[in-house]
């Protein structure tokens, strides 16, 4: 399979059976070649300027032409050769200082020595690389932001976490790769279904995903108010009608049946190869009438294989249900594009006390929001809102600085530590905060005040 | 309890956390009959404590009341008796991820110091994996080796006595990770090679001075190292405040109305971000700085060994 990187194109036939961190060269037929430490050849020549004084840019110091390099590199000369040439013919080379001299071969090599290096997949590396290259995807979270969130959420094998994000399944991996397939996932998705596009690029091993769980966020309330066992509990369709007709009226029974099929039918959208499979047997639902018979055949297979599968899914929704109503989860982690307030107050319900929650945005104002309201909620002790910055250093003899600061577009993070809710006190409290935002305000400044 | 598993309700013999509010808390040893001073009362262990569960609101003698906390690798952080400079968790964050630690690593520790690290590392590694941390003061390693066995730790983490520049970490082939908190971390480079697997592994270094870290570097590269990376991270903490601004009178507020009139004229001032309450202010949240903050622990110094 051809595979382009870095406007270089290359099979990765070659790169079987080596170790993880082998360095290979792309050759011009796209295969890669195991390439070894090398002997630097280019310091023979020692003789260095001590300053730029007599330097002047006058464009006629390569005596290369544009049109020489790429007959060079159309020869199909390694790379290390054309970076040899291009020093010697430079006039001015000579004359620059040594570190100048240095910077200048760094420079060509990275040109036109073109090494690829193959390394294991890791949350250091993926969400680097997902920083990197598309930020957009995970909300900006840096890297740093997200170890922060690891350890703050004491992230580790044998605990049962709430993760909600919709970071492409970044948060996820890193989650699971510290819980090592101990303990459980349950991964709240809005929509259709969970993203998980950066997840599978962890390779994880299947037993990892045993114990991943998923539940829509859409059905997060009626499970809070306990509306939700009466819609999907009985695993069996007979079952399920008859459980219906005994608890529901009519009409709510054409009401649920209806919700249901809406759900499915977003669910499947998330599943692409299932989604066209699906499309097609809804059409010839339709027409019924006009296929042929054997169509009629293939149809009903397909209709029975559907609705396999969704008592399958129904029958992990509720077992994942389940597992939520025990209402101990061990953490709660949070990392989407949208409002974190709503998401915090209703997922912590499920989270039980003395266990941490970490809460990401891009953006700061969110978080003021939820620290207010949680507080007004109660029920969570320790709230800090916070932000990393990062600094990156070059170091070299005599060279050593900060090479660039990244600050703001990592993110902020809002942790703290659920504790026992008073009795009593919460619901009408926090339904005093929806109402009346005034008081509300008021009552904050003194809490502030306090803290 | 056990800082590596949650558990639910307070034993005799656990370490707690007492959270008095306000960022103030300790930590406790549960123990029956045993009575613990607060500025908020007594709080006795054998009703107080034990058969409670984690995250209660304990009340204490004088009315005034605690919450009691499962102990973390995090709050032990914040709390544990220092018997050297410790490693706080924004660092520790990121060399747990830069070093690529999960269940069933091996990693070498020097030193051990007050065991902040170590907790979190033991946390990370657990349950099959295992620390081997290397501390060349004899009453150092001896006191964590007794934590170690008080949190319940002690068969995820060997504790060695010795200089790690001259003797290396006891171990060969093993390590998936090492980890350098000394004052010649370049000393200890050759042992650390060694000390990680044959297929390679990851090593940091933790050093508060620019020329640690500078022949750090060399010798990371003498050694074969690549990948070699300094980095420095920073948090920032902010205070939730809601603040209000005095509208200034530029006189025209005979004339309109000028607590409307800015309302109306601001949309985005409405909700939750802010709203004016008295004539002549206006009223919003703001996440501002601390006015100190931690500007420099060290610089961490990542490399592979491939």
């Amino acid at each position: 399979r051809k595979i382009i990187f870095e406007k270089q194109w290359f099979y990765l036939d070659n790169a079987i059976g080596h170790t993880y961190g082998t360095t290979f060269e792309v050759t011009s037929g796209g295969n890669l070649q195991p390439k070894q430490e090398v002997e630097e050849s280019t310091t023979e020549t020692k003789e260095a300027g001590t300053d730029n004084r007599n330097i002047v840019d006058d464009g006629k110091s390569q005596k290369l032409t544009h049109d020489d390099i790429k007959a060079l590199k159309d020869k199909g000369i390694k790379g290390q050769e054309i970076v040899q040439q291009l020093i010697e013919n430079s006039t001015t080379f000579r004359d620059k200082t040594e570190f100048a001299q240095d910077k200048y071969i760094k420079k060509k090599k990275k040109k036109y020595e073109a090494v690829i290096t193959i390394v294991k997949p890791s949350t250091r590396i993926l969400s680097t690389m997902y920083y990197a290259r598309e930020p957009g995807k995970i909300n900006h979270l840096r890297y740093d932001t997200l170890a922060q969130m690891l350890t703050l959420g004491n992230i580790r094998a044998g605990n049962k976490m709430i993760v909600m994000e919709t970071c492409a399944g970044l948060v996820l991996g890193a989650v699971m790769e510290r819980m090592g397939g101990y303990g459980s996932i349950i991964q709240m998705y809005p929509g259709g279904g969970p993203v998980r596009a950066a997840t599978s690029c962890f390779g994880f091993p299947k037993p990892f995903f045993d114990n991943l769980h998923e539940f829509p966020l859409s059905k997060v309330d009626s499970l809070l108010s306990g509306t939700f066992s009466t819609e999907t509990l009985p695993s069996e369709p007979e079952d399920n009608v008859l459980a219906e007709e005994e608890s529901n009226g009519l009409t709510d029974e054409k009401q649920i049946s209806l919700q249901e099929t809406e759900e499915e039918s977003t669910t499947e959208t998330a599943m692409e190869i299932n989604q066209t499979e699906e499309q097609d047997t809804m059409d010839i639902n339709v027409e019924d009438a006009v296929c042929k018979e054997n169509k009629e055949k293939e149809n009903k297979d397909n209709v029975r294989e559907k609705q396999r599968k969704q008592w399958e899914r129904r029958k992990k929704l509720i077992e994942t249900a389940a597992l939520l109503t025990e209402k101990n989860a061990d953490g709660l982690i949070v990392a989407s594009k949208f409002h974190p307030t709503p998401l915090l107050l209703s997922l912590l319900e499920f989270v039980a006390p003395s266990r941490p929650f970490v809460v990401y945005c891009q953006y700061k104002e969110p978080l003021l929001d939820c620290y207010t309201k949680l507080r007004e909620r109660g029920g969570v002790i320790n709230l800090k809102l916070s932000e990393t910055w990062l600094r990156n250093y070059q170091v070299l003899p005599d060279r050593s600085h900060p090479k660039l600061t990244m600050s703001g577009g990592g993110g902020y993070l809002l942790s703290g530590i659920t504790v026992v809710l008073d009795k009593g006190k919460p619901d009408s409290s926090h339904l005093e905060a929806l109402k009346m935002e005034e008081p509300s305000s008021k009552r904050c400044k003194v809490q502030d005040l306090h803290c | 309890m056990s800082f590596a598993e949650y558990g639910d309700t307070i034993k005799d013999g656990d370490t707690a956390i007492v959270f008095l509010g306000h960022e103030s808390m300790f930590p406790v040893k549960v123990q029956h009959g045993t009575v613990t001073q607060t500025k908020y009362g007594v709080i006795r262990h054998s009703t107080d404590l034990i058969g409670k569960k984690y995250g209660s609101k304990v009340t204490c003698s004088k009315g005034g009341w605690v919450f009691i906390l499962h102990p973390t690798p995090e709050l032990w952080t914040m709390n544990l008796p220092h018997r050297t400079q410790i490693l706080y968790s924004t660092d520790i964050s990121i060399i747990t991820m830069m070093l690529e630690l999960k269940p069933g690593s091996i990693v070498c520790e020097s030193g051990t110091g007050s065991g902040s690290l170590s907790h979190a590392l033991i946390r990370t590694v657990a349950p099959t994996g295992h620390l081997y941390t290397v501390e060349f003061h004899q009453q150092r390693a001896e006191k964590a080796r007794e934590e170690f066995r008080e949190h319940g730790v002690e068969h995820l983490v060997t504790v060695t006595n010795q200089d790690v520049c001259k003797n290396g970490f006891g171990v060969s082939n093993i390590a998936d990770a090492v980890f350098l908190d000394i004052p010649s971390p370049w000393e200890a480079i050759g042992h650390a090679k060694s000390a990680l697997k044959a297929e390679g592994g990851r090593i940091c270094s933790f050093s508060p001075c620019i020329e640690q870290v500078q022949r750090t570097c060399l010798a990371m590269e003498e050694y074969g190292f690549t990948e070699i990376n300094t980095l420095e991270i920073l948090l920032r903490v902010y205070n939730v405040r809601t603040i209000s601004l005095q509208i200034p009178d530029l006189g025209q507020a005979a004339e309109d109305n000028s607590s409307t009139g800015f309302d109306s004229s601001n949309p985005s001032n409405q909700g939750s971000l802010g709203t004016s309450l008295q004539q002549g202010t206006v009223q919003f949240k703001s996440g501002v700085p601390l006015r100190e903050m931690v500007g420099h622990t060290g610089y961490l110094t990542f490399a592979t060994k491939s």
